[in-house]
């Protein structure tokens, strides 16, 4: 049986088409954010590590203006605010990336940063002996060790952008929020709705850390790393 | 640029007195509940009885991985019809805030509580404290102590989450900033002044914690 048919005995027969419609929307959302705030996270990871005051600043500045206000607040000003600076008018959904995007980004970059400056120094002073240029250096030994640890700690980000993506429905994008509240005032049972949306949720964040679990070995891997012996190990040390 | 210094200058004393207003009791009232429900989250979650610890765990997992919109709209939508709870939307939001952050307190309190050395458990065993004793007077100061920078960037988080009891129709900063643009559909003045009211109270209390941190490290 399709779980997303209108066939579907009861209840669940008049939700789940829209509640999966809603869900396509939020995987959109999440897929969206994650791209850009990977893409910004590594930009300003690496420009606050630079050697230039001007990019470091550029870098800051960044990360405080977006950590210092929430994605609702972003999100609201992009849609509604901008448009009227610059004379256009984005769609909600993009406006909705973007915010996110740029939100997560900025929190992203504090991940970036740390797991880089985590790679060990001698690491960087080998890259340096064997005559790499700094593009070798940061492309082929630098990033890859630091790409294991950045794993962990991205999957929390992209939990919270997947959280975030709720606030979408503020702008009329239907996800999965904004169906429930549609589903919610034409009627159907309240408790069913919330606890579908809920699973939904659930569901979403399992797929994302059993995703992120798996590119963490292969990261592992590629470095020379067994990532379930390194654990043992560290806590074994402990 | 579109930018009118007039209506600006004219909806920024409602804005920073009714709409702060409400924001702070959202965000101290959200913040009072997140610490002490979490302090008690993280106390149960150290059970040695399974039947006590598995239902946290399952409550506090389910509760950080889904968004704080989707439990303000169950406390919202649900709580009334289905359970007789009727709260105002304000008492909600606060509930909710408290809730969700508690499940991320309780986090920073385990790893607080784990950070305190073996040592002063053995100490409070061989002076013979009762449990009660050891907890209130020896662990928890201590353990809390280490915490308070983590706790302060929660209530700084708090702060910034509590915008989304707009969409629940409280009347926030950014619920004010809502109603006033739609008097006049001006939405730039509105939410660019309900953005920097948050910039400029969020970035130097982060900066206050990190300074903060840094002296409980060094002291």
């Amino acid at each position: 049986m399709n779980p997303c048919g209108g066939d579907l005995p009861g209840v669940l027969g008049d939700t789940m088409p829209f509640l999966c419609g809603g869900a396509w929307i939020t995987v959109q959302a999440t897929l969206g954010g994650m791209v850009l705030a990977t893409a910004l996270a590594l930009a300003a990871g690496l420009a606050a590590l630079s050697r230039r005051r001007a990019v470091r600043a550029v870098a800051r500045v960044y990360l405080e203006f977006f950590r210092g206000t929430s994605v609702i607040v972003q999100m609201f000003w992009i849609f509604f605010a901008l448009p009227v600076l610059t004379g256009y008018r984005v769609a909600p959904l993009f406006a909705g990336i973007l915010a996110l995007g740029l939100n997560l980004g900025a929190y992203g970059s504090e991940v970036v940063r740390g797991a880089v400056q985590a790679v060990p120094q001698a690491q960087r002073e080998a890259a340096v002996a064997l005559n790499l240029t700094p593009y070798q250096r940061m492309r082929y030994v630098i990033l890859p060790q630091a790409l294991v640890g950045m794993i962990p700690p991205l999957n929390n980000t992209y939990i919270e952008l997947l959280k975030a993506t709720s606030l979408v429905s503020a702008i009329s994008v239907g996800d999965l929020i904004f169906e429930s509240k549609a589903l919610i005032n034409t009627g159907s049972d309240r408790v069913t709705v919330m606890v579908l949306v809920m699973l939904f949720y659930l569901l979403l964040a399992a797929v994302i850390t059993l995703c992120m679990r798996t590119l963490e070995r292969r990261a592992a891997r590629m470095v020379g790393r067994d990532v379930a012996a390194f654990r043992l190990r560290l806590k074994g040390g402990h | 640029m579109d930018w009118s210094w007039d209506r600006a200058w004219e909806i920024a004393p409602e804005l920073f007195t009714r709409g702060l207003a409400v924001t702070l009791q959202a965000t101290l009232g959200g913040a009072v509940l997140a610490f002490t429900l979490g302090l008690a989250l993280a106390l149960l979650l150290r059970s040695r009885r399974p039947w006590v610890r598995l239902p946290v765990r399952g409550f506090v997992e389910v509760v950080r991985s889904t968004p704080l919109l989707a439990q303000l709209f169950i406390l919202y939508y649900v709580f009334p019809s289905t359970f007789g709870i009727t709260m105002s939307a304000l008492t909600t939001g606060i509930v909710g805030l408290g809730v969700h952050y508690a499940t991320y307190t309780a986090e920073v309190y385990r790893s607080g509580i784990d950070g305190v050395p073996r040592g002063q458990w053995e100490a409070a065993v061989a002076l013979n404290l009762p449990r009660f004793r050891t907890w209130t007077g020896v662990i928890l100061p201590q353990a809390i102590r280490r915490v308070l920078p983590a706790l302060g960037n929660y209530l700084i988080g708090i702060f910034k989450e509590s915008p989304q009891l707009a969409l629940i129709t409280v009347v926030d900063v950014l619920g004010l900033a809502r109603i006033l643009a739609a008097e006049d559909f001006r939405y730039l003045e509105p939410l660019t002044l309900a953005g920097l009211f948050f910039l400029v109270i969020a970035i130097p209390s982060s900066i206050l914690v990190r300074r903060l941190e840094r002296r409980l490290e060094h002291g």
